[in-house]
């Protein structure tokens, strides 16, 4: 914690002062959620007639198709990206200077362009929405992946590879038995997260018209009138806290695997996901 | 027939738009990121879980539902009538300060211990071991995340596109559905995004070099 060093463990007056600033950043921060809330409420967005929609048997199958498309989409991209990763990441390590240079050229590609444009060509072009959606997910997080792997591999100690050669093993021995195991063990938190990312990036199917979660809120809203307008309010308060939560849900087990991975006294130690993590997941 | 001569008025009416949008939103995202990281190591309790739950719920949220939210919920909350390109402007520029607010906190923290402890020991203040030992060292090692975060800020512009605000993503696709050939106008807008992604990171490297200390 950078805290501790910043500042001493504070005294009287200090204390008292940071009191202060307690009860004046919770009003501050209470002020600006009851604003929000009243505001809202003002709008009539809470009435109960806005909120009716979600009772009917047919908006709620709505939503739960959303769901499943969303996840049938996320589950796909997963394991596709983390074959490719896989590929591409071997193709990067590998001893021949042709094929290091196809992998590379093809990660640096897709890495480098809005997945959104990416999604969208494969879209106008020839593929239906959920196989653009799919793939274009597939390319990106599995060029992203392979990095990831990559890290991984390079990131076991020398020591290793040379141990494992010295005892009369194959490079493919070596890569199966003694690097690979240790570098998913240390990327683990890591891979997580970019499965994160890639679950969040399903949304993008919203653009090209797939009937995923965000794209089933928005026809249920621009389909239901209501006294009090269209319910857009409601809906993406409902819809955004199914996706809050799945992600959240996603991102704790990442923690949870890196904490875990912590403990044990043995082999490599996982990294933190929020390292290098930080900057994949913006992508 | 060329898509790009064509059309050039609208290829650089994008392109303007995409370096526009990019260029405020960072702006907003280092501004707000840099308060939620202040936030987030000071010593009240309430402002760091403030920043807390401000990092973790807008990191597990996807960008184009915040989108949403920028359109059909923020003008409920203020007033109607914002135009989109604030809002996309709002909707990025909050979406990144929470990766700008942790590079930060996590380059604070590469310092190593000593510089500020040998700091507090020499008996500067607070502001004075944060100004002349801290921050400029964690500077240096903050500057290439921020540069990767910058170039993932133009590339998540591009959501902005169908949300009303004319930038390459929409030429993208109003082209698109003029009925030009796809590969023809994907290959441009391709070479578009390169420029700025290149232009930043060329930015980011000169400012790296400049620097730099010799160890």
């Amino acid at each position: 914690m950078s805290a501790g060093v910043l500042f001493d463990a504070p005294g009287p007056k200090a204390r008292r002062r940071n009191r202060i600033y307690a009860v004046a950043g919770t009003a501050a921060i209470l002020a600006l959620i009851a604003f929000v809330v009243l505001r809202l409420q003002g709008k009539g967005q809470f009435a109960g007639y806005m909120w009716d929609l979600f009772q009917y048997a047919g908006i709620q199958q709505r939503i739960e198709d959303g769901l499943v498309a969303t996840l049938k989409a996320f589950a796909l991209a997963a394991v596709g990206s983390l074959v490719l990763g896989a590929l591409l990441a071997a193709g990067r390590l590998s001893d021949h200077r042709a094929v290091r240079w196809v992998a590379t050229a093809v990660v640096e590609f897709f890495r480098a362009l809005p997945l959104l444009i990416l999604i969208f060509v494969l879209y106008a072009s020839v593929f239906a929405p959920f196989w653009a959606l799919v793939l274009g997910l597939t390319l990106y997080n599995g060029c992203v992946q392979a990095e990831v792997f990559r890290a991984g591999v390079n990131a076991v100690p020398r020591g290793q590879t040379e141990a494992a050669y010295a005892l009369g093993m194959r490079k493919s021995q070596v890569m199966a038995t003694v690097l690979i195991p240790q570098a998913v063990r240390s990327m683990l938190p890591t891979i997580i997260s970019q499965l994160v990312v890639t679950l969040k990036d399903t949304s993008l199917g919203f653009i090209i018209t797939y009937e995923e979660l965000l794209y089933a809120g928005r026809l249920v809203a621009s389909n239901t009138v209501t006294r009090g307008g269209y319910p857009y309010v409601p809906v993406v308060i409902v819809i955004g806290t199914v996706y809050i939560a799945m992600c959240l849900a996603l991102s704790a087990l990442a923690q949870w695997i890196e904490r875990r991975g912590r403990r044990s006294r043995k082999g490599v130690v996982p990294v933190p996901a929020e390292a290098d993590a930080v900057v994949a997941q913006a992508e | 027939m060329n898509v790009l001569l064509d059309n050039f008025a609208l290829f650089r009416h994008g392109f303007i738009g995409t370096v526009v949008l990019t260029a405020v939103s960072a702006v907003l995202s280092l501004v707000l990121g840099t308060l939620v990281a202040a936030c987030r190591v000071s010593p009240v309790p309430p402002l760091r879980i403030f920043g807390t739950v401000w990092v973790t719920l807008l990191r597990n949220t996807p960008l184009t539902l915040l989108f949403m939210i920028a359109v059909f919920v923020a003008p409920q909350i203020l007033f109607p009538g914002i135009s989109y390109f604030t809002l996309a402007v709002s909707a990025l520029g909050c979406y990144t300060s929470a990766f700008v607010c942790e590079a930060l906190r996590s380059g604070v923290n590469s310092v190593p211990l000593g510089q500020a402890e040998a700091a507090r020991s020499l008996g500067m203040t607070f502001s004075q071991t944060l100004r002349l030992i801290v921050l400029p060292q964690a500077t240096r090692t903050v500057i290439p995340p921020i540069g990767s975060l910058m170039i993932a800020l133009t590339k998540n512009s591009a959501i902005a596109g169908s949300f009303n605000v004319a930038e390459l993503f929409a030429q993208q696709k109003r082209l698109s559905e003029i009925g030009y050939n796809i590969l023809e106008i994907f290959v441009w807008i391709a070479l578009a995004y390169l420029v700025i992604t290149f232009a930043i990171s060329a930015l980011f490297r000169l400012l790296e070099h400049r620097l730099a200390v010799a160890r």
